[in-house]
């Protein structure tokens, strides 16, 4: 019966949307002309007109590559970077006589390189392909023929084609609506995607359209729209569609965009406009920004060092080499006759000495290319993609409920991750679930709920506080409240004194009935009631008057009806105890609005009664009260209090009794106001609204719960702990967000609070006379921190959209960056997607410090982007902010797990690895200068070809592979027990100069240990029994031999995390250099040149060169095992520490661990531990006064 | 090793059975390697670790350097620079006069006599040691062709050997390349008491060089027969692999100053000996200032004669002694809390909040 009657009713009429006929404006003149040149023929995709227009089809590509422009385009980024075009560019001066080595040699390695990273992108665009594939193959039903819906796949929607989009499906196309299941062909519309907002959306279609009900319906249904070409603007649309001869003009109110999610309506018939990328929602979407790590950057920094270190090696040797050069021949007289200075090629030519130093040049720079790390880019791809894997593969990141594992995006900033300082986080579905629960309430004075929230029980949880269960909420037993119940969503209240029925038996039963009354009359939810079980449930604008009226319903005041005029309710008879039904004639209704912060409802009751019915906010309702209602107002005020502490959203319940004279009077300024037709209107229903809203009677106060996701106080701290700034971006309204604040901890009583806000009236009224306030408050506010520096007191920035729009303008937005800065928690409501971005913006080329935007709604996309990391929110249906993110997780509490550990970790293991390539490269590279000072210049290589080209490839790749993947210098468990760990990361102590040039000056030094001790050892006398002396070739593979050796045993030495793996590679890639020395010896003298037999003729037999190889790779350690010995005992770094205690075994000695971590605690400013810290100072200064 | 989660089996898409979704989890496998919690030694350098690695350190060495020192002491050598010596007083003044007398065709012998300081057991092994010359130039390297010297057919593989390719005639040069043309060309013979001692020049290359890198069927052709000669001339008779001294020399030294093998005495020398040489004087090193010096030495175990090895593995073995008794003392004297974060940088500045 319901259903049917649901059915019949008009929201039109309930909501005044203004939207309902869009009427012929100026826009509309343009159809047709340059711009609005789109004509879509509805229901004949397939007739000649539509087909000449030749629109899009519906599949969408995200793709980088096609097959066809797979390989010039990925080798066009490959050699983009420097270092592979130095390379690509002395691999082809390898073929000309310049080089050193021969020409394979040295272009193996690079295409081995460039090979391995175009295969990455390959997979990674292939697996982009998968996903275009999966959501072009999504079904909907489309129209065929004679009133025959059928599913087709997305991809094949036409521009035309009439589908049938069924409840809780996404939209395949931007659609015209034409019906829907509703009489007045509304339906209601989620476009989270879009722009991150939950709540529905009302659309509604034409009235001439609005009869088409049943498939078969459209079995001859015609129409043309003309509108505007695809464009990227979501709020416009014009257009105007002819039918049946007639044209009517079309609005935004008619359009349904792709990505967004029909909802309450059980289907639509729409007709489709644009497809695929003509979508509003494509057109949308900004190409993803590449985003490359800071460490990435500096990366390159070095390499140009390095590159310039290089240069000027060649350029010193060329000098010489000149120099030497025309030394050969004076006046016709050779010196070096053996080089035949009288007959040379240009290269070698005295008489063209200069010439031939250039040509040198070039030679030098393509020897001393081993400076440069060719597998670095490679290696650290590899790398950062199997960090991503172990990311990925987290069992502590997998969110059961959803099924959703983490899952990093792109890999190319985990180490960034580690370097976090400041987070940008959205609130709804980020923070908070966006799911309300009613849990307590504050009647006559009386505090009720035993419901315990999050951040009580954050705080509960840590020990050792007294305060956490002191004086609760008048309740002392937070466990008992525990027991498990059905759960009800929207409802968390326990309370035996009210709950079933009892509470007719309290002392204020009146107080308790006329406010379960209000809450189930004081709202706009329609109720929609189950036909077979006859429960009701609601359909609310916001969750949280949906907690409200579930809150009345379960209470046993059931709202199930409402009609135009009429609440209907179930509600218990304290007297007899029976339910009854209850009537209430709905008079007006005094909508919400953000400046009024209440609503207010107008009732006549069975009685005859008329009632003002009001609920607000504290700020606005205190002032409203009568005089006669205070009595149990102190004890009011003290409960809000307490709620807000709690992280409680709070609403101040209060009625008042109208006189019948009063009520006509207000209704006829009423009905006068609302049918001015001036820009005064809204005013003016204020003014008449405010003078019926007084002298209220306090009922009490409510406490909804603006439920946090699990686990985001805990979180929240941890991350407060370890150093991170957290700013909090939302598109809420203020108050919701400052309880949100609150309710994370971001903000507690005694914080000072900087509002900066351009919504209150008197501001308003400012603005208008063009005063430029947000300067002067941020000047204040900058004057108030000021004058408070020193003290302990912490600074908390409030600042709304309207604000934020003028503090981000060029002027003024250095200051309010300082201001930002110098506070310890940031809260901006009311901001737009793009001030999001904005805000991001600042923050990072302010403070030139990383950041991290996490966010699940298409409106914080740009937020995401921006940012240096973006980190969306994949629990939610949304998908846009996870698609245009960098790493997603389900939940916000695993930011602590990816930040603290997969962060630090990451970031240890990249700038551990990147030292250390440059390490091992400066050790081989400076070698080969050494060997050339030997050599007069003439860039001879002291190794073999082969030796050469493979040192990065093979014998020291993969334990640096196995550093960047598996290192840890503390366990997950210690990370998260200290996350001050974090700071080493955030200030970039792994990564410095300092420490980038230790490890470059420690390569430098371990190449002339190693040149200079085998030179001299293996010097001119025999080195075996045999009388042979040391030819080239067998210097030049025991120099290399001991230079494989050092490198790996420097990695053994800087490696705190030995599992096999790290055995098999370390101890492997030293046994492959034997290996390989044996099997390339063993071919033929053709291919191994000097290598030929060798090592098994030559150096293995010979026990000096055993002894050279052990001699010379101890010493070359000593320098630097010597420093670290002294640097762990003496001046150990924050990880080092934490290493001690566990060795010490004292991380059982739970009070050891505690006082190391308290030490090295620093204050915080925000998190529970704050708070903790706040409120037991507050005591303690109580206790001091008394 | 994963039994905390389901196999995850081809559950049939799309079934609304709640156990086939149960099983087609995404949920990731637990494993020790997958979450990163591999068995792993995680050493840190301790005191104890930090002595004890210095004091194997030093006691390992210690004995290797004493060893290699007695080694390189039971090394009996001569070493003697000619490269003066041989030249008539007249022309030493100056190089150019130097290069002049080399230059000069005609018998360039001159006799010498030196004493055994030690007795000295067979094989006694000469060697001639050239100084400052750069066998090691990357043009001298290159100029050569080893197809060439490994087969005769090969002959005309002379692209790396200019400017001694081929004779202006166009006939090909074997061995071709610089390496071949300035290979050394002075002499020595021994005797004692007028009795010939015999210099044996067998065996004094690589096996593999000789088997395998130099032909049986390559016979030396148009061999310094252009317009300049280099060095030492080749019997043309004698194929490639048995000329040793080009093998020899045609394995380029590492290094500027180096000693290549001339042969092997046989013979025990005894102590005081006095041994007479006769050197052809005939290579020319004195346009580029580089000496010649001839040597006798045996060998012992570890080759040649030469304290470095000895002496660095003491030093090193001396100095980690000392390492290791100074980190004892500073660990004793010096011994810090534990995890005193006292240390850590950013709680010395108080600056930042």
């Amino acid at each position: 019966m319901a259903g049917g009657r649901r059915r019949k009713l008009h929201f039109s009429k309930i909501y005044s949307f203004k939207c309902g006929k869009a009427s012929f404006k100026e826009d509309h003149s343009q159809i047709g002309g340059p711009g609005f040149s789109r004509v879509v023929h509805c229901n004949e995709p397939e007739c000649f007109e539509a087909e000449i227009h030749n629109y899009t089809d519906n599949s969408v590509r995200s793709t980088k590559y096609t097959l066809a422009t797979f390989l010039p385009k990925s080798l066009f980024e490959q050699f983009r970077r420097v270092a592979n075009f130095y390379f690509l560019v002395s691999g082809v001066l390898a073929f000309t006589p310049l080089a050193p080595y021969s020409a394979v040699s040295a272009i193996a390695p690079l295409i081995l390189v460039v090979g391995a990273t175009m295969v990455k992108e390959g997979i990674e665009d292939w697996r982009r392909k998968r996903q275009d594939i999966e959501i072009n193959n999504r079904k909907v039903k489309a129209h065929q023929q004679n009133g025959v819906f059928n599913y087709t796949e997305w991809k094949n929607l036409r521009v035309g084609d009439i589908v049938k989009v069924e409840k809780d499906e996404f939209f395949p196309a931007d659609l015209l609506l034409l019906s829907s299941s509703y009489e007045d062909a509304v339906c209601y519309v989620e476009t989270m995607n879009l722009d991150g907002e939950t709540n529905l959306k009302l659309k509604q279609a034409l009235e001439v359209t609005s009869g088409l009900h049943e498939d078969t319906d459209f079995r001859d249904f015609k129409a043309i729209v003309k509108c505007e070409d695809p464009n990227a603007n979501l709020y416009s649309f014009v257009g105007s569609m002819d039918f049946e001869e007639q044209q009517y003009p079309l609005s935004p109110q008619q359009l349904l965009l792709r990505d967004s999610k029909l909802r309450n309506t059980d289907h639509i018939y729409g007709a489709v406009i644009f497809t695929g990328h003509d979508t509003k929602v494509i057109q949308n979407s900004t190409e993803p920004p590449s985003k490359r790590s800071k460490i990435e950057r500096k990366m390159d920094k070095i390499i140009y060092l390095l590159f310039f270190i290089l240069f000027v090696m060649a350029f010193v040797g060329s000098i010489f080499f000149g120099v030497y050069t025309k030394e050969d021949l004076h006046n016709g007289k050779m010196k070096r006759w053996y080089l035949r200075p009288d007959n040379s090629t240009i290269y070698f030519d005295p008489k063209r000495a200069p010439a031939a130093a250039v040509y040198h040049f070039l030679t030098a720079v393509m020897l001393y290319s081993y400076f440069i790390p060719i597998s670095l880019y490679v290696s650290i791809e590899i790398v950062k993609v199997l960090q991503s894997i172990f990311i990925n593969q987290d069992v502590h990141m997998y969110y059961e409920e959803a099924d959703k594992p983490a899952h990093a995006r792109t890999s190319n900033l985990n180490e960034e991750l580690g370097q976090v300082d400041t987070i940008l986080s959205d609130k709804t579905g980020t923070l908070t679930c966006n799911s309300m629960e009613f849990v307590k309430c504050s009647i006559a004075g009386t505090a009720y709920g035993r419901g315990v929230t999050e951040v009580e029980r954050a705080i509960g949880r840590r020990k050792g506080s007294p305060l956490a269960n002191g004086k609760g909420n008048g309740d002392d037993q937070f466990e008992q409240s525990a027991d498990p119940k059905p759960s009800i969503k929207g409802f968390n209240f326990s309370d035996e004194r009210i709950m079933n029925a009892h509470w007719v038996k309290e002392p204020r039963a009146d107080v308790i009935q006329k406010f379960f009354r209000l809450l189930a009359l004081c709202h706009t939810a329609i109720p929609e009631v189950d036909e077979e079980t006859g429960k009701v449930s609601y359909e609310a604008e916001s969750p949280d008057e949906a907690a409200f009226v579930i809150a009345a319903r379960e209470i046993g005041f059931e709202f199930y009806k409402r009609t135009q005029t009429s609440i209907s309710l179930h509600e218990l008879d304290p007297v007899t105890g029976q339910k009854v039904e209850r009537v209430y004639q709905l008079l007006n209704v005094l909508e919400f609005n953000s400046s009024r912060k209440r609503m207010s409802v107008i009732v006549r009751s069975e009685e005859g009664k008329l009632l003002l019915l009001c609920k607000g906010a504290d700020s606005v309702m205190f002032e409203r009260l009568s005089n006669s209602g205070l009595d149990f107002e102190e004890n009011t005020v003290d409960h809000v209090h307490e709620y807000a502490d709690a992280g409680l959203r709070t609403l101040i319940l209060a009625y008042r009794e109208l006189e019948e004279d009063e009520y006509r009077k207000f209704n006829e300024k009423f009905n006068e106001a609302k049918n001015l037709v001036s820009a005064e209107r809204d005013s003016l229903i204020e003014e008449v609204m405010e003078t019926v809203e007084k002298d209220l009677i306090l009922l009490g106060a409510t406490a909804v719960e603006d439920k946090l996701q699990n686990g985001v106080p805990d979180c929240i701290d941890k991350l407060a702990q370890a150093g991170i700034k957290i700013w909090v971006l939302t598109g809420d309204k203020m108050e919701t967000a400052i309880n949100i604040g609150f309710a994370c901890s971001l903000l507690r009583q005694g914080m000072k609070q900087i509002i900066i806000t351009l919504e209150a009236p008197d501001i308003q009224a400012l603005e208008k006379a063009g005063g430029k306030t947000e300067l002067r408050k941020i000047t204040e506010g900058i004057a108030l921190l000021r004058n408070s520096s020193g003290s302990s007191e912490a600074f908390a920035l409030i600042i709304d959209g309207k604000s934020l729009a003028y503090a981000l303008e060029d002027d003024v937005k250095d200051m309010f960056l300082q201001l930002a800065l110098s506070c310890a928690s940031v809260i901006c409501c009311r901001s737009s997607p793009k001030q999001k971005a904005l805000v991001t913006r600042l923050v990072k080329a302010g403070t030139g410090k990383t950041t991290l935007a996490i966010g699940d709604g298409a409106n914080d996309v740009g937020m995401l982007q921006e940012a240096d990391i973006g980190v969306g929110i994949s629990g939610v249906e949304g998908m846009q902010a996870v698609m245009s993110s960098d790493i997603a997780i389900a939940q916000f509490r695993y930011l602590e797990r990816l930040l603290l550990v997969h962060g630090h970790w990451c970031y240890r293991r990249i700038s551990t690895m990147i030292c250390y390539f440059f390490y091992k490269n400066i050790v081989f590279g400076f070698s080969l200068f050494l060997y050339e000072t030997h050599t007069s210049f003439s860039a001879q290589p002291a190794y073999n070809d082969w030796f050469l080209s493979l040192f990065n490839v093979f014998f020291t790749s993969l334990p640096v592979i196995a550093l960047g993947v598996f290192d840890q210098d503390v366990s997950a468990r210690f990370c998260l027990k200290f996350p001050m760990l974090y700071q080493e990361g955030v200030q970039n102590m792994l990564f410095s100069w300092r420490r980038i040039l230790g490890w470059m000056f420690n390569g430098f030094i371990s190449a002339i240990i190693i040149f200079f001790l085998c030179t001299n050892a293996l010097e001119t006398q025999a080195f075996n029994n045999d009388g042979k002396v040391v030819g080239f070739e067998i210097l030049g593979a025991t120099m290399y031999t001991c230079i494989v050796w050092v490198v790996n045993l420097q990695m053994a030495l800087a490696i705190s995390y030995f599992t096999l793996i790290q055995h098999v590679f370390i101890w492997g890639s030293v046994a492959i250099w034997y290996l390989f020395l044996l099997a390339y010896g063993a071919l033929s003298p053709t291919l191994s040149t000097t290598a030929y037999q060798v090592f098994i003729e030559a150096l293995a037999p010979a026990p000096s060169f055993w002894l050279v190889t052990i001699f010379v790779m101890i010493s070359a350690l000593i320098p630097y095992f010597s420093f670290s010995a002294i640097q762990m005992r003496f001046f150990p770094m924050y990880h080092g520490m934490i290493q001690w205690i566990r060795h010490e075994g004292r991380t059982d000695d739970i009070e050891y661990c505690n006082m190391v971590r308290q030490r090295s605690l620093r204050p915080t400013t925000v998190g529970h531990t704050a708070r903790l810290a706040a409120k037991s100072r507050r005591v303690q200064d109580g206790n001091h006064s008394r | 090793m994963s039994s905390t989660t389901v196999p995850s089996s081809s559950g049939a898409p799309g079934s609304a059975d709640a156990s086939a979704v149960r099983r087609n989890s995404k949920r990731p496998k637990y494993s020790k390697f997958t979450q990163q919690e591999l068995p792993a030694c995680k050493p840190i350098l301790t005191p104890r670790w930090v002595i004890s690695a210095f004091m194997l350190v030093s006691i390992v060495f210690i004995p290797i350097g004493v060893a290699s020192l007695f080694a390189s002491h039971d090394v009996v050598e001569i070493v003697y620079r000619y490269d003066l010596d041989c030249i008539p007083a007249s022309n030493r003044s100056n190089r150019a006069d130097k290069v002049q007398y080399i230059q000069t065709p005609g018998d360039k012998t001159c006799n010498k006599s030196l004493t055994v300081p030690k007795r000295m057991k067979p094989p006694i092994y000469v060697y001639y040691q050239l100084d400052n010359f750069y066998q090691n130039h990357r043009r001298y390297v290159k100029s050569r062709s080893d197809q060439q010297l490994r087969d005769a057919s090969s002959e005309g593989e002379v692209s790396d050997c200019k400017p001694e390719d081929m004779l202006s005639n166009g006939s090909y040069i074997v061995p071709c390349g610089l390496i071949a043309w300035s290979l050394f060309n002075d002499t020595y013979s021994f005797s004692i008491n007028s009795a010939q001692v015999n210099v044996n020049k067998k065996g004094i290359s690589w096996k593999s060089d000789r088997e395998h890198k130099f032909g049986k069927d390559v016979y030396p052709k148009n061999f310094q027969s252009g317009g300049l000669i280099g060095g030492a001339k080749l019997n043309s008779s004698i194929p490639l692999s048995e000329q040793e001294d080009l093998i020899v020399w045609m394995r380029t030294a590492a290094l500027p100053t180096f000693r290549k093998l001339y042969g092997k005495i046989e013979h025990d020398l005894e102590e005081n000996q006095v041994i007479q040489v006769s050197l052809g004087n005939n290579y020319n090193t004195y346009s580029f200032n580089g000496k010649k010096k001839l040597v006798l030495s045996t060998t012992s175990w570890l080759g040649g004669k030469n304290d470095f090895l000895g002496i660095a593995y003491l030093t090193v073995g001396g100095l980690c002694f000392f390492l290791a008794m100074a980190f004892t003392i500073v660990y004793l004297v010096k011994p810090r809390q534990l995890g005193d974060p006292s240390y850590l940088s950013w709680n010395r500045n108080p600056g930042w909040h």
